[in-house]
């Protein structure tokens, strides 16, 4: 019999190309989304080399990074991030690739369209010009991010040379406490482990916590892989997986479905299959979090308070969090619910999903936003933003006082004209705290939908395990 | 890509652990479509304080920057590569990289150095004393030394090393296995529960 394997350890073998001497493996790329920001230079790589892009239909494109969310976005004003959407019109045109444009049904942020429209499988290699990429590992991909050159690597020849990352199991075992959701498993994670504890591992989340998530919910987990170093995050394919994929757009139809499943069930990680390093961690005792700092595994729970800096191991340690105290503005001991704030974005690849705004709905249904607070939801892709209106979503929010917007990255990053004045301080439904992530001088608090809607409403962070919910009917 | 063999020069200071990218390189210079240019927009945010390292003229030219653990995490954007480079630095010592900013930095010829926490506080506390401290880095010999007699040895992939060292495209490279590509390919589309459209 041959020696167990894990999910990881099946996909990285079933993709190796070559293995020269001496050399990174060749892997073989199954799908290659692009986008407009990490893409140009990479193109313009090939033609320089006048070389080619060789699978055109292994290959997705769509504009997310710097889009306008407003209605009047077609024309975009910045001149410089509209010639760059009109570069990846023309890259996308001259070498035959099929681009989701502003305004197509399909577009969306790249880490949602490639599972919404079933282009997302298990068992492939995924590759993007962006760290989030991981997303995809939700559905038994192995899936991370590049930079442009590989981008560049992989237009050209569908593989990448890539050294193998150890494996990490992370096992999350039990029932999630109420008002405990995928963001705070992911967060919890990284505040356990820290921003580089996963670096160099490739993480298969595990465990019957996991194993209860829907599909949005592991694509939540995975997502922030990165945020702990990882270079992916993966969850074994199981009925869930099946029944989200079964119908879509590029999904396998008919006897070819039929075999899809056979194939995919035999991905899940081997009993007894060893991994590099594991971590158990109890779903009960997770919690609502939030982050304090401007590093995502600066984070405490919502009933906590803000930390006094310890002594950090390094100077380098110490500068930090001194430095992240006084960018953000805080006093060690404040309570985290005391922490007041003026902004609140639900986006993101992270957390602007179906779900995501059916409970951030559910939150806010029969409540205003505090008077004090300007709050915006982008909903993540316009497949998402469609559903979202045929449920009257729209006008829970919009009754609510929240803006309503169309689809993109927005103010994850805020490279399009969404973005955070000097100062404003934001509970923010994304993955980075960054300094000047959302805007120079603004300051991130990462937390779950749920959390982000229920700060909007009191204008400061409070704990949603005790929300008082107005309207019952509007769905979970 | 431009060859590294050896390097002299004085060291810049960046004593902070978790630089992301975003403060190497602000999202809105993310916008241009050129792979030139950037230099100006290294720290950007950072380089507004007066007291910041880059603005120091001790280090003016410092072509190698040491820096606390985890550097470069966060976004993938290459364009942190282009942006350190392009101002002049061709190394960077750190306790610890993040996965894909290490893997960008090597193919802008950008060498990146792990060293142990003690070593880069010992670096970081000589070159703060703003006196033209500075380090000889030899890629041939896997080595770093100062003046004063500390010297190292640091480990790197043997592959990653051969590129930096002569420079070496790593399409071009790849293109050798284009058989070995083909082939996988014939076989591989058969297996449509892996094609990117069923």
């Amino acid at each position: 019999m041959a020696a167990p394997k894990t999910l990881f350890e099946k996909v990285w073998e079933q993709h190796i190309v070559a293995e020269p001497e001496g050399e990174p493996a060749l892997l073989y790329i199954d799908l290659h989304l692009v986008h407009e920001v990490t893409s140009p230079q990479a193109f313009e790589g090939l033609r320089l080399a006048g070389r080619g892009v060789h699978r055109p239909d292994r290959t997705l494109a769509t504009v997310d990074h710097n889009v306008p969310t407003d209605r009047e976005r077609v024309h975009i004003k910045d001149p410089i991030a509209a010639k760059q959407i009109e570069a990846l019109r023309k890259n996308c045109a001259d070498f035959g690739i099929e681009l989701f444009d502003v305004n197509a049904p399909e577009q969306g942020i790249v880490h949602m369209i490639g599972p919404e429209l079933g282009a997302t499988k298990p068992g492939m290699t995924i590759v993007c010009g962006d760290s989030h990429t991981s997303t995809h590992g939700a559905f038994g991909a192995l899936a991370f991010g590049i930079g442009t050159s590989e981008v560049e690597h992989v237009l050209a020849t569908q593989t990448l040379p890539q050294s193998r990352p150890k494996t990490f199991r992370i096992s999350v075992e039990g029932e999630l406490p109420h008002g405990v959701t995928a963001k705070d498993i992911v967060l919890g994670i990284i505040g356990r482990i820290g921003t580089a504890g996963a670096t160099g591992y490739a993480v298969e989340y595990a465990g019957s916590a996991i194993r209860a998530l829907s599909m949005e919910g592991r694509m939540t987990v995975c997502n922030m892989s990165i945020e702990a170093g990882a270079r992916a995050g993966m969850i074994a394919p199981d009925e869930t997986t099946f029944a989200y994929l079964e119908g879509r757009r590029f999904a396998p139809k008919g006897a070819d479905w039929e075999r899809a499943n056979e194939e995919w069930r035999k991905l899940a990680t081997d009993p007894g299959a060893s991994f590099d390093r594991e971590l158990t961690i109890d779903a009960h005792k997770l919690s609502p979090y939030v982050t304090w700092g401007t590093s995502p595994g600066m984070v405490v729970s919502v009933t906590d308070t803000v930390p006094d800096p310890q002594v950090g191991a390094t100077e380098a340690d110490r500068n930090n969090l001194a430095r992240a105290l006084e960018y953000m503005d805080l006093t060690p001991g404040t309570p985290i619910e005391e922490i007041q704030i003026d902004r609140v974005f639900l986006g993101s690849c992270t957390n602007a999903r179906i779900e995501d705004l059916r409970a951030a709905a559910k939150v806010v249904a029969g409540y205003h936003v505090h008077a004090r607070v300007s709050a915006m939801v982008v909903p993540g892709s316009q497949q998402v933003k469609a559903q979202a209106e045929r449920e009257g979503l729209d006008h829970i929010f919009r009754e609510a006082g929240f803006d309503w917007r169309e689809p993109g990255c927005s103010m994850c990053l805020g490279m399009n004209p969404d973005i955070l004045q000097p100062g404003q301080r934001c509970a923010s439904t994304s993955n980075r705290n960054f300094e000047g992530r959302q805007g120079k001088g603004g300051r991130t608090h990462l937390v779950s939908p749920a959390m982000a809607a229920a700060a909007a409403i009191k204008g400061h962070f409070t704990d949603i395990r005790t929300w008082e919910y107005r309207r019952a009917e509007v769905m979970a | 890509m431009q060859p590294f063999t050896t390097l002299t020069s004085i060291v810049a200071p960046l004593a902070l652990s978790n630089v992301d990218t975003d403060q190497i390189i602000p999202k809105q210079f993310l916008k241009r479509i050129e792979r030139t240019g950037y230099e100006d927009f290294l720290f950007y945010d950072w380089r507004q304080e007066p007291g910041f390292v880059l603005n120091q003229p001790a280090y003016k030219g410092a072509q190698i920057l040491v820096a606390g653990k985890n550097f470069g995490c966060g976004s993938s954007r290459e364009h942190a590569a282009w942006a350190l480079t392009q101002y002049g630095f061709r190394c960077i010592l750190a306790p610890s990289f993040a996965d894909i900013f290490h893997s960008n930095a090597g193919k802008n010829g950008l060498l990146v150095i792990t060293l142990a926490e003690a070593e880069i506080e010992r670096i970081t506390l000589r070159a703060k004393a703003a006196n033209g401290y500075a380090l000889s880095v030899s890629l041939e010999a896997n080595t770093i030394r100062d003046e004063d007699g500390f010297t190292t040895s640091f480990a790197i992939d043997p592959f990653r090393r051969e590129c930096l060292l002569g420079g070496l495209d790593e399409i071009g490279l790849t293109l050798r296995h284009a058989e070995a590509i083909s082939a996988y390919e014939q076989r591989h589309d058969q297996e449509n529960w892996l094609a990117a459209r069923a």
